[in-house]
């Protein structure tokens, strides 16, 4: 059952081609994620569309939408990293907004900042044109699947 | 069916909102299921493109954190009997359990404390009531977007 994955994980330690692996997630895929390979760890870049903002005003992006983009890149982060081939489960996030999100590419890179057996810490940082601006950051807590499972 | 808008109560206008939003709420098919002075609850119909993993087919963290901020948008919106000027500030989930799949989901959110500048919430996502998935807190900032200080003097 859990073979797709799995495979397409197994698959991309080979390649250093982790969009397999986010296109087999759904919602990942549904946002439409684009990994772009880097030395430190997958960018992840959501590119700019209608379907994922929040506030039509500004315009802004949802801020569920920019959350989703830090979780998902902290998970790709975690399997690009070697500590799973299944995906981690999420077990807290914590969301700084910083900056409104205007409907543009917006990138995000993770970094490990524990590794536990069982837990990773996370914090991961999103950005749009200018890197130093971050738009948001995040916190997380992800359990990382037994060797076993 | 053509509607008076004088005749809507408020709840009924946001539900009105909801449904004739575009963006992320539409491409979710969020939907008010009631508005009242403290809070709203928002129902997720289950959609096979939201899932986050798919060996076990659970929902994606991230379209819960979606459908929590929604909630506290919509709660803001109820309690104020108007379209705040709000951005969020910082929005802190507990992912419980995961989402069963093939089912709803409902997120509640209710606005505990407002200040001058600051609106402070806490919601809970379920599919059962009673046994929540996920449990949040989340602050938001009012008169986010006003005109900046010095301007307002000039």
């Amino acid at each position: 059952m859990t073979t797709t994955i799995v495979d397409a994980v197994k698959a991309a330690r080979e390649s250093g081609d982790y969009q397999s692996v986010l296109d087999s997630i759904p919602y990942m895929k549904f946002l439409g994620l684009v990994v772009e390979p880097d030395a430190d760890g997958p960018i992840c870049r959501m590119p700019g569309s209608d379907h994922i903002i929040g506030n039509p005003v500004l315009p802004a992006i949802h801020g569920g939408v920019v959350g989703a983009l830090l979780e998902s890149t902290a998970i790709m982060h975690i399997m690009w990293s070697h500590e799973s081939l299944h995906v981690p489960k999420i077990i807290n996030l914590t969301v700084e907004y910083l900056r409104s999100a205007r409907v543009v590419d917006t990138y995000a890179q993770a970094i490990i900042t524990k590794q536990g057996r069982r837990i990773a810490n996370m914090r991961v940082e999103a950005w749009q044109a200018d890197r130093a601006k971050p738009v948001a950051a995040a916190h997380a807590h992800f359990l990382l699947p037994r060797a076993e499972d | 069916m053509d509607v008076d808008p004088k005749s809507l109560t408020w709840a009924e206008k946001l539900a009105m909102m909801l449904e004739n939003s575009q963006g992320q709420a539409k491409s979710l098919g969020l939907a008010l299921e009631s508005a009242t002075r403290v809070g709203a609850v928002l129902r997720l119909p289950w959609q096979e493109t939201l899932v986050g993993n798919p060996a076990t087919r659970v929902l994606h963290g991230g379209v819960i954190t979606t459908l929590i901020d929604s909630a506290c948008g919509y709660s803001l919106m109820s309690y104020f009997e108007s379209l705040p000027d709000i951005a969020t500030l910082d929005l802190r989930i507990d992912y419980l359990q995961p989402a069963e799949p093939d089912r709803d989901v409902f997120a509640g959110a209710e606005v505990y404390k407002v200040t001058s500048s600051i609106a402070f919430l806490r919601a809970t996502a379920f599919q059962t009531e009673g046994d929540p998935i996920a449990n949040a807190v989340a602050t938001f900032m009012l008169g986010a977007n006003a005109p900046k200080y010095n301007a307002r003097q000039g």
